[in-house]
């Protein structure tokens, strides 16, 4: 007898009241996608958990992409069979032989009441009857290598031994669409994941302005989105032609409020993807307080040219703490290569750090941007990519 | 032409040429350049190394590209020595290793360092417990290749592996030359902390090898300069024959993976047929040994002389391992093994790749014979 199937349970959206079938749903159709290289597996959902059916598909690999997907609290092996005492015991033994350890317990649980076995009765019943029949394992009821889960519920016995913590959060798409400003550095990457994680479905937008920054600036920030992809599935990067802006700007506004006033466009250009693309929300890297666009003046100043949410998932954050999070979802190592990007070009020797409003609405009054931001809009270039994204098609052939 | 010197040097694939010459022709930009042509080179690089990394289920940033086998060994073990000699100076290694692996061993005896070389059983393994015993609290390293290229013996690497989780100081270095795509190894569930591969063994050119550096491991770079290769290798990239062994290293994985069974039927046939030829004995271990290396001495007939009998038939052997035989001394692996010197000069190896066929063993076994009484009759 061997684990046929892989139970999830839902973290905090099995408290969404009403919504919950809308998240389950979502959920659903996340792993299906994540899982779509496994043709024979089947999805069961309930209200309070979900089995992958195996079906000869290979858990070792499903597992670890199962733990990619947001809205999972925990998954585990799993071995069904019928509320017949003997089975179940035939199972239970099963289950622990399949997994390394030295000590166990049992915890069963009876859920279907109709069931004659308490759960008390049970936990001695199982306990006693894989005692006998192995030879390494004792029992250990405090911190046991192996906990025996037994679950009679109506539909039958559940029989689970291992649990592995899923990603947390809630399914992407359950709360609604963000735009993402994604510049090739280390924090936006690591936003665009928490975004994630909270439930939104993250579009990217890029501001690039050759030559002044690269051909290199540009792939850098595709591979960071296809990163994203392993959380989010599909991510449209909106690549902003910004050399035109950055160069009026950089000609017309005085040094120190040049930087200013380019953040304010750049804003002002993902408000109009976002209506375009229908977003409610703006989500950035920024945190407070790290470099001159970041004191809470600049943001002011910066955010005063939308009334969109703008969310910071960051602000709160340590470098340190950003930079581990990186680690873990494998952007850090594209994000250091050193490529100009559209953030350190135009930065001008001293920036102000405590920029005025008023200061920065009367220079920009004297050039006519509105045009120059509906071109960028109308240049933009989209690229839909996912997990298998490559940029460079004509290599296919060299690999 | 009946080739059964792939321990020597595989054929490359039609595909992995193909590759080579497309990417030396269309993509022959420097990586550090900036334009467009050095992007595209990088682009390739970066794919190489993605490919190779989900190939040997490593991560990218744990795989150097050096210009073969000789080159990452000598990085492994010299690099770990240099960067870590300040905790300690002994070094651990094997009385069977390649001379890539034995010859640094040797340099570095020369400049202070001291090296144990442990012995191996009549079947040509290492054991786990002589291991044990020789380990010390200043052995820095320990590199034991995993398939020796002599007679094919498999050492127990994972079990080396977790006895050598207890010395966090001593570094864990393999030389997978001959096991990779053959045999199997778990970096991972090894333990191993460095590994080494070459390309033209798995059906790739030459100059192109693989160093596996564990994320954590520092070493000491032997070529300085342009900082190429996380400043590890200094060293204008070799695209072109680095995109071709991530290609062979695909397609041969999944060719011996396909052939694994008839290959393994192969050596069985192999060893049969060769039983039943007079004065011939067979030193491959029967247990724990590789599908592709058969190893054997002819009773006191020179091996040297066989081969060239056998090569003008168009079949071809080789004696002891290539890098060795040149020096005309038995093979040391034999001699380790404590096989006669008489005996251990009278050897043959013969190295198969998934591409040799069962019709060719009735061939190849005429031709031995003939040989073998040609020769008896000649040195008599």
């Amino acid at each position: 007898m061997r684990y046929d199937r892989i139970l999830i349970r839902y973290g905090e959206m099995s408290t969404k009241g009403k919504n919950r079938n809308r998240f389950v749903v979502r959920l659903k159709r996340n792993i299906q996608k994540k899982l779509k290289a496994f043709p024979n597996i089947k999805i069961e959902y309930m209200r309070d958990r979900m089995y992958i059916l195996l079906n000869g598909e290979p858990h070792e690999e499903i597992m670890e992409r199962l733990q990619t997907v947001f809205g999972i609290q925990s998954f585990s092996l799993a071995m069904k069979c019928e509320n017949d005492i003997e089975q179940i015991k035939t199972t239970a033994l099963a289950a622990v032989q399949q997994v390394d350890g030295k000590t166990f317990k049992v915890s069963a649980k009876r859920i279907d009441k109709q069931f004659p076995i308490g759960s008390n009765e049970l936990n001695h019943t199982l306990g006693s009857h894989i005692l006998r029949n192995t030879n390494h394992l004792t029992v250990n009821v405090h911190e046991p290598d192996i906990d025996v889960r037994v679950e009679v519920r109506k539909d039958g016995t559940y029989v689970t031994c291992h649990d592995i913590p899923g990603a947390g959060g809630l399914p992407v798409g359950t709360s609604g669409k963000a735009m993402l400003m994604l510049s090739g550095g280390i924090d936006s990457p690591v936003a665009g994941y928490l975004a994630m994680k909270r439930g939104l479905e993250i579009e990217a937008v890029h501001f690039f302005s050759p030559p002044f920054t690269s051909e290199r600036a540009k792939q850098k920030v595709v591979d960071l989105a296809k990163k994203l992809t392993r959380f989010g599935g599909k991510i449209r990067l909106h690549i902003v032609p910004f050399t035109d802006i950055q160069q009026t700007i950089h000609q017309q506004v005085p040094d120190g409020y040049s930087l200013i006033s380019s953040r304010r466009m750049m804003l002002k250009i993902t408000d109009m993807l976002r209506k375009k693309y229908n977003g409610l929300a703006i989500v950035t890297g920024e945190s407070l307080g790290q470099v001159a666009s970041q004191t809470l003046e600049s943001m002011f100043v910066i955010n005063d040219v939308t009334t969109t949410p703008v969310l910071r998932p960051l602000v709160s954050m340590d470098k340190t703490e950003i930079i581990a999070i990186a680690k873990k979802i494998d952007t850090l190592d594209i994000s250091i290569l050193p490529y100009e990007d559209c953030c350190t070009i135009f930065t001008p020797s001293a920036p102000k750090t405590r920029p005025k409003r008023e200061k920065v609405v009367h220079y920009e009054s004297f050039i006519d941007l509105e045009p120059l931001l509906q071109a960028a809009v109308a240049n933009t270039e989209t690229i839909i990519i996912d997990e298998e994204f490559t940029a460079e098609k004509e290599f296919e052939q060299l690999f | 032409m009946i080739y059964l010197d792939n321990s020597a040097t595989t054929k490359p694939f039609p595909e992995v040429m193909d590759s080579f010459v497309a990417v030396a022709t269309n993509y022959f930009g420097n990586p550090s350049s900036l334009h467009e042509l050095g992007r595209k080179a990088e682009r390739l690089l970066m794919q190489a190394r993605e490919q190779v990394a989900t190939l040997l289920s490593v991560k990218p940033n744990e795989i150097i590209f050096t210009s073969g086998g000789t080159e990452a060994n000598n990085l492994a073990i010299k690099g770990v020595a240099f960067q870590y000699q300040k905790r300690g100076k002994h070094i651990i290694t094997t009385a069977i290793e390649h001379p890539s692996v034995i010859e640094p061993c040797r340099q570095l005896e020369e400049l202070g360092f001291e090296v144990t070389y442990l012995p191996v059983n009549a079947h040509g393994l290492v054991e786990v417990e002589t291991l044990k015993q020789a380990l010390r609290d200043d052995t820095i390293l320990v590199s034991i290749m995993h398939v020796n290229n002599e007679v094919g013996a498999i050492q127990p690497i994972e079990q080396i592996g977790k006895l050598l989780q207890r010395y966090p100081k001593a570094m864990f270095h393999v030389d997978h030359v001959q096991g990779v795509t053959k045999v199997p190894l778990d970096m991972k569930n090894a333990h191993v902390d460095l590994c080494t591969m070459s390309a033209h063994k798995f059906h790739s050119l030459r100059g192109a090898g693989i160093l596996y550096v564990r994320n954590g491991v520092r070493l000491s770079p032997l070529l300085a300069g342009g900082g190429q290769e996380w400043q590890i290798r200094s060293g204008t990239e070799n695209v072109a024959a680095i995109v071709a062994m991530a290609k062979a290293l695909r397609l041969s994985m999944e060719a011996y993976e396909r052939h694994s069974e008839r290959l393994w039927e192969l050596k069985e046939r192999w060893f049969e047929a060769l039983r039943n030829i007079d004065g011939i004995e067979i030193h491959t271990p029967v247990k724990y040994s590789a599908p592709h290396i058969i190893h054997f001495s002819l009773d006191g007939l020179k091996s040297e002389v066989f081969v060239h009998e056998l090569a003008k038939q168009q079949i071809f052997v080789s004696t002891t391992s290539a890098c060795s035989s040149k020096k005309r001394a038995p093979s040391k692996t034999l001699l380790a093994m404590g096989v006669e010197p008489k005996r251990a000069e009278s050897s043959i190896r013969i190295s198969l790749s998934w591409e040799n066929t069962l019709e060719e063993i009735p061939v190849v076994v005429r031709a031995m014979k003939e040989a073998i009484q040609k020769l008896q009759g000649v040195e008599r």
